[in-house]
């Protein structure tokens, strides 16, 4: 069995496993226990009052701002990764030009501190 | 000579059984953690705790699985029922997968991936689908907000786990758990793993871990006088249970993912004892430990001093340490202690 195999199927096993168990504890309960619905039971719940309006509803744009930075130093960290696995092998270039790259991504950083992208006030 | 356990079936059968293995070890292990984690809870604030099912109280959560799946599973009306129902299943298939790549022994491994790191990465960040589909399928305003702020949580201090383990990278050069784990092993026992070159990270991590798994004290997506319950409002019964397996068992990984990344795993602190399951076990034991008594002792956080310190404090400092352990290698600097692949690790 080649390597690409040895490594992956186990997991691909191991991911059937654990969907098939999900699925087992969340249709026993489903099989199991007495379904008795009535409207009151299945409304919203809103600490005892009826539900305003729909729940989806506007929110505030710090959570987009968030994950927008989030993908920014994400994809960093997915560039330093190799850098990092490779850096017994990479001369004073490679080292440096990382080290240049993270100095640009701090002067961004630095950048949206200033403007109070990271306020939560 | 051809036995049954070289044929195709053979291996799959073998494999099947180690996942199973795996598979029932950990969630037996996680009703007995849970258990101690209300002990622990309970014994800070002078009470008794769980007592009276079985000795001790052990069989408590035994006994809480079956209430879970003997009670009925209420779907609210206004839920879209395919997603409200995706969302358990995701938080626990995704906090089970990431231990297939877990070293737990030398060798001891369901899958020794030479790209583990990046596939507990991968996986980890999917956790927080379960989290947002919770809240939004439950079309209900508490899970809403609650699984909100809980994925920004968990995103905003993923960078900084990343940065982290970037300057572990660095000593080790290698994506490989346990090649990590190997790379710790010296003369010097304890005092060769990484926590000593790399000490600061060892704090940062840990209260990184708190938030990434909605820990107290950062337990803001459920914090009960705001949010009562957060994104699990709606959920009762087995997708409940989902629900909160994944969450305990995403703390058991990080305890796991500590002791293999600063702890030297299986490795023993003493020079001349033998190495072993044992060791990781009692380390990831120690951590959960101290998971614990930190829920019991220290009150909770506000939302904007989370994200204030997650994304001010941890993650400057994470960044600049990725430099310093880089120039540390680079140059060889303190005997080579941060250029692990050099010194024969």
């Amino acid at each position: 069995m080649d390597d690409l195999l040895r490594e992956y199927l186990p997991i691909l096993i191991f991911l059937g496993l654990a969907v098939a168990l999900g699925l087992v504890l969340l249709l026993s309960a489903v099989i199991v226990a007495i379904s008795n619905p009535d409207p009151e039971k299945v409304s919203a719940y809103e600490c005892g009052f009826n539900a305003f309006d729909d729940a989806r509803m506007k929110f505030d744009v710090r959570f987009y701002l968030v994950s927008i930075l989030f993908i920014i130093f994400d994809l960093e960290v997915a560039f330093l990764f190799p850098w990092a696995v490779s850096f017994q092998n990479l001369g004073d270039l490679g080292f440096w030009s990382m080290m240049v790259f993270l100095a640009v991504l701090t002067i961004g950083f630095a950048y949206e501190w200033k403007k109070g992208a990271l306020e939560w006030e | 000579m051809d036995g049954f356990f070289d044929t195709g079936l053979g291996i799959f059968v073998i494999i099947l059984a180690q996942c199973l293995l795996v598979t029932v070890l950990i969630l037996v292990s996680l009703a007995f953690l849970m258990y101690a984690d209300r002990k622990i809870w309970a014994a800070v604030q002078i009470r008794r705790g769980p007592n009276v099912v079985g000795p001790w109280g052990l069989m408590q959560s035994f006994a809480d699985f079956l209430k879970y799946i003997v009670k009925e599973v209420v779907v609210p009306s206004g839920a879209d029922k395919f997603v409200f129902f995706m969302a358990p299943m995701i938080s626990f298939i995704t906090s089970l997968i990431v231990w297939a790549v877990v070293p737990f022994g030398d060798g001891w491994v369901i899958s020794d991936l030479n790209v583990g790191i990046l596939f507990i990465f991968a996986i980890s960040s999917l956790e927080v689908y379960g989290v947002i589909m919770g809240g939004w399928a439950s079309n209900s305003k508490y899970p809403f907000l609650g699984s909100l702020r809980s994925a920004a949580q968990m995103i905003s201090y993923e960078v900084s786990i990343g940065l982290i383990i970037v300057g572990v990278l660095i000593s080790t050069g290698s994506l490989n758990l346990s090649q990590i784990v190997r790379a710790q092993d010296g003369d010097f026992g304890f005092f060769s793993w990484y926590w000593l070159p790399h000490l600061p990270m060892v704090f940062l991590f840990f209260i990184s871990a708190l938030a990434e798994t909605n820990r107290p004290p950062f337990d803001l997506p459920e914090a009960e006088s705001e949010l009562v319950a957060g994104y699990q409002v709606e959920y009762s019964s087995t997708p409940f249970l989902l629900f909160m397996i994944g969450e305990l068992m995403a703390v058991v990984f990080m305890c796991a993912l500590m002791s293999i990344l600063f702890f030297g795993g299986w490795l023993s602190p003493i020079p001349g004892l033998p190495d072993g399951l044992f060791w990781m076990v009692l380390k990831m034991g120690f951590f959960f430990f101290i998971f614990s008594m930190v829920k019991a002792i220290v009150p909770r956080y506000r939302y904007d001093q989370l994200m204030r310190i997650g994304w001010k404090f941890f993650l400057p400092f994470s960044l600049a340490w990725v430099v310093i352990v880089g120039l540390m290698a680079h140059y060889g600097w303190f005997w080579g202690a941060y250029q692990r692949w050099a010194i024969g690790g």
